[in-house]
Formats: structure tokens, sequence, C-alpha cells
């Protein structure tokens, strides 16, 4: 079973040359590949569920190589649940993209750029190698700052332009970090650092890892959006195509940022309590800011990424709130903010495509028109509120009683305030947009087509029934992987 | 200590050129100053004073070697160095022909 690991980067980097190769024979020869081969992924991630049960570890060794000395493929309970997310979302963004990228000229080279963005995230989820990680890392962004200017108009080359300046930065202090660690550790693998960390005898550790903490924090802080670092994200996240846009919110933003910050910081550097009391600052600075930053805003897409940055808050909240049930909380959300958000930014390119605008003011009593559309949003929109039924009341429940639990009442009730907040901007997109009267020009808007509405439905579906998640093992096999800290290297170097 | 010092100085220089300069040209100048720094940084940690290539002629050959990885560490990185610089200019000549002009300021369709 661990042989099939390399597959999560083989297949999809592998797709992405087979469809530069055979695009030119068909035209649906793009399509087809690109989702057979999210699919094949998605049944593959749900595979190695019942592998990793009870907090086991699968390794593969890339070229037989021992541990610390070749490169390692690691996956655990928390790999899985981030690969069942990242593959999933992935799919649907996949199949909504048959559909949507009509609108737009060479959607092979999309196909290509989506593809390899995909291999960058399935190889930081299982990557076991810090500088592996860098390299995923950037394979990742590259493709992403491609994507977000795909259509090359006037606003996505400025928003590409600030992403990649302020995110390319970003990855050379990671960078730096990475090496900083070497020369005091003298290894790469992840495991062996968290070991060497641990048993060091000389106390030069501590400073070291102070300092190495700093730079990744704002490493990994830039590319998950987390207050001080987000002014690239509600330029890049809106500009970017609709599928693309609810990749970047939906998943990229959670693996290059929250899951590599929560990797280093707590199965590699050891957590401490001021970096934990950093990053709930940072959590709780950016739930408020991004809240209040988004209720003012008139375009759709820029509401929805203001929203991202302020749910990327509570999920740092969640996992850096220390105790069990707030990391079980973070993980749970930082899923179904995975779902949702996706779901609606899949809605935001539903309206754009029918109605040729996102300016809030331009729209008004589509509900009729698109029923489809407004149902699926009105789910997304009451879950990433938080009502009761959908997934998104449950993780924030935890996240509550998780910061409540460890002494942090102000900020519980700083969330529950937040939460308010939320609503009121999400019930000023659905009055704007979808309720009232019909505006003028909109009389022959029509249902998105097929593809569309079925990536939307099924999205749909899965917030509504989000709430199970967390019956079932994995979330807590995963959380308990973020709690064990540093234990993580004695599992692996066995 | 004084050449990560220097290297320290030289991604210092290419940080204040990206913060500081308007034309777009200048800050990709000023992104690739960075990564030199950082890229000298990762040769000089495997730098050995007076060591020797890392070939072992015996088993145990105790001589002093210079570290082997952070040479092969930094070539990947110079390559994904290029890979941006090439996307970052790529971009740079796209806006160039939508907007007319390299002026940072003159980028200011995205606000709010």
């Amino acid at each position: 079973m661990s042989n099939l690991i390399c597959l999560f980067v083989v297949i999809p980097l592998f797709t992405a040359f087979l469809i530069g190769i055979l695009y030119k024979l068909h035209n649906s020869v793009a399509d087809t590949l690109t989702n057979v081969c999210i699919f094949a992924l998605t049944c593959l991630s749900v595979l190695f569920v019942s592998q990793v049960a009870g907090n086991n570890a699968l390794v593969y060794k890339i070229g037989g190589w021992i541990p610390p000395f070749g490169i390692v493929f690691v996956v655990d309970s928390l790999s899985v649940l981030m690969l069942i997310l990242v593959n999933t979302v992935s799919l649907f963004a996949a199949i909504y993209s048959i559909s949507y990228m009509n609108r737009y000229t060479s959607k092979p080279y999309y196909y290509i750029l989506f593809l390899l963005m995909l291999v960058g995230m399935n190889g930081i989820i299982i990557t076991g190698d810090l500088f592996n990680l860098f390299v995923f890392i950037e394979i990742a962004s590259i493709s992403s700052y491609a994507l977000v200017s795909f259509g090359i108009q006037h606003e996505e080359l400025e928003a590409s332009f600030k992403y990649m300046v302020i995110g390319e930065i970003a990855s050379t202090f990671i960078l730096f970090a990475i090496i900083l660690l070497y020369a005091w550790g003298g290894s790469l693998n992840m495991a062996d650092i968290a070991f060497r960390i641990n048993g060091d005898s000389l106390g030069t550790a501590n400073s070291m890892v102070k300092f190495v903490s700093v730079l990744f924090i704002f490493g990994f802080g830039v590319k998950a959006a987390i207050v001080p670092f987000h002014a690239w994200l509600p330029d890049a996240h809106p500009s970017a195509p609709a599928p693309i846009s609810s990749m970047l919110s939906g998943v990229l933003i959670k693996v290059l940022g929250i899951y590599a910050l929560t990797r280093v910081l707590y199965s590699v550097l050891g957590i401490t309590f001021v970096i934990q009391n950093v990053l709930l600052t940072l959590g709780a600075i950016s739930m408020v800011a991004g809240a209040l930053l988004a209720l003012p805003q008139i375009d759709f897409k820029r509401m929805l990424a203001y929203s991202s940055i302020s749910q990327v808050g509570y999920i740092i909240l969640g996992i850096a709130s220390g105790n069990f049930i707030g990391i079980t909380g973070g993980l749970f959300h930082l899923v179904n903010h995975g779902v949702f958000k996706s779901l609606l930014f899949m809605d935001a390119g539903a309206v754009e495509f029918s109605t040729k605008t996102r300016k809030l003011n331009e729209l008004g009593g589509i509900s009729e028109k698109m029923p489809i559309t407004h149902g699926s949003f009105l789910t997304g929109a009451l879950s990433i509120v938080g009502m009761p039924p959908f997934n998104g009341f449950w993780s924030k429940l935890l996240i509550i009683i998780g910061l409540a639990q460890s002494n942090h009442t102000g900020l519980a009730l700083l969330a529950i305030c937040i939460a308010v907040v939320t609503l009121a901007y999400y019930l000023k997109i659905e009055r704007s947009v979808f309720w009232g009267k019909l505006k003028e020009g909109l009389e022959f808007v029509k249902e998105a087509p097929f593809s569309m509405c079925f990536s939307m439905i099924m999205l749909a579906i899965i917030c509504f029934i989000g709430g199970l998640l967390y019956f079932h093992p994995i979330l807590k096999d995963a959380a308990q992987v973020v709690h064990q800290g540093t234990a993580y290297a004695n599992h692996l170097l066995k | 200590m004084l050449p990560y010092v220097f290297c320290i100085i030289l991604i210092g220089i290419g940080l204040y050129t990206v913060l500081t300069k308007k034309n777009l040209l200048k800050i990709v100048i000023g992104f690739c100053l960075i990564e030199y720094g950082v890229n000298l940084f990762i040769v000089m940690v495997g730098y050995r004073w007076n060591g020797l290539p890392p070939i072992m002629l015996t088993p145990d050959d105790k001589t002093l070697f210079v570290d082997p990885i952070p040479q092969a560490l930094v070539l990947t990185a110079i390559v994904i160095g290029l890979a941006t610089t090439a996307v970052l200019l790529a971009i740079v000549i796209r806006v160039y022909k939508r907007y007319g002009t390299l002026d940072l300021t003159e980028l200011k369709r995205l606000k709010g």
C-alpha cells in the first residue's frame, strides 16, 4: 500500500504532460483526461482512510534510501484528511470547468496548469522532507500565479503581479528558514530534525528555533493570507477564473499556508507558549479584520475573498487554542471551509457566467431565473454563517468550546460576534443578488449549464451532511497528529 | 562570519529595491537580488575552510570534506528561481502591452 503513495504526485504530473501532447487530437481530450485523473486520485485518497486508522503512518522511500538520507513521502491521518479534501474539491472544480472555461481560449493550457497546481498541493501534503516541501510549494505557487493571470485583462495582470511579488518573497523566506534549519541540524528530513531539536544537548536549539519560527510564520502566513500579510488575496482570488478562485480559496491557502504551518510548527519545531500566543493573536486579528473589510464590498467575489481571510482566522484560532477539542474544531473547519467556500465561489462564477457582471448593485432578483445557483448559494451561506444542521455550525461550535476550555473566553466571545458579522454580509449578498425585484437587463438570464450545476449541487449536499464527519475517526486521528506535536518523529524513525 | 553578513546585506538590498522602486523591472531585479542572497547563503552553509571535494577514497576516510548537499540544493533553488523570474517577466511584458507603462503607480484598478 505504501508504494501507492507516490501516485498522488505521479498521476497528475503524467496527465499534465499527456494533455500537452494529445490535446490536438480532439476537443474533449483535455476535459476527459483531467476529470478521469482527478477522479482516480479522489478514489485513491479514500482508499488510504482505512490504512492510517489508529494513528498509523505509511512511509514511501524514494529510490529506497533510508529515511534521514533520502526523501520520504509520509501519509498519516492528517495527510489523508487533507488529500481527500484537496482531491474532492479539485474534482468538482474540474467538472465545473468543462462548461465554464469555454469562455476562455486555450482550455488545454488551463488544465495543464490546474493539474500542476494539484501536483504541488498533493506533494506538500505527503512530503516528509523540508526541501521537498519548498519545491512543491513553488510548483503550486507558480501554477497559481499563471492561473490568476489567465484572462490577461488589466485587472488579472495587476492582481497576478502583486500576488507574485508578495508570494515569491514569502517563498524565499521559507527557503532561508529551511536552510538555517539544515545549517543547524545537518538534516532535511522532518522527523529527523524534530528528533535532533528534542535531543539537543548543547542548548543552541532554542534561539535557532525562535528565529526560524518567525521566518516560517511570515512565509506561510503570506501563503495563508493571515491579516498583516493578506494584501494580495482580495485582488488575486476574484481575478482568477471561477473554478480557480474556488481552488485558491478552498484549498490552496489551506494547504500552502495552514497545513504547512501546522506541520512545521507542531510536528517539526515543536509548539511553544509564545508561538501559540502569536498565532492566537494573528488568528483573532484576521478573523475580525477580514469580516469588517468584507462588509462594505460591492464586488461579489471580492467579498467572498475577504470572507476567506476571516474564516482562516477561525481555523488558526482553533488550531492554536492548544487543546484537543479546539484542534479538532480547527481541522474540521478547515475541511468545511474548503467545501463551502469553493461552493460559494462557484455560485459567484455561475452568476457572472449568466449575467456577465459581478457588481452587487447591478444584480438583483435573479433567484427565480437561477434556482439551482440560488439554492446552493443559500446552503453555502448558511453553512459559513453557522446555522445548526449545516457543517459550519459544528466546526465553529468546537472551535468556540476549545477556546473557552483553554481559558480564552474573550476570544470565544469574539468568535461568536464575528459569526454575526458574517451573517450580515452574506445577507447583503442574498438581498442584492437573489432576492427582491428583477433588475432591468436581466430578463433573459438563464440557469448555468449542467456541469456547473452538477458541481454546485454535489458540494451543497456535502455541506448539508458534512457535520457527520465529526463521528468518523479520521478527524480525531488527524487532530491527534497535531496534538502530539514532535512525537511525530518517534513514529517515523522507529 | 563575514560572508554570512554579506548574504544578509544582499537580501536587505533586494528587499529595499522591491519595497521602494516604482518601475516593474526594478522590482524584478530586486527580487532576483533576494534570491541570489539566499542562494549564496546556501552555498556558504556547505563550505568548509580547507575542505576537499567530497570523494571518499577509502571507506573510513577522515578527511575534511565540503558538504555536498547544499550544492545539490542550490542547483534546485536556482532552477526554481529561473522559473519564477521567467513568469514574473512574462507578466511584466503583458502588463506593458496592456497598460503601456512600467510605472507601478499606474496599476491601480484594483482597490477596496
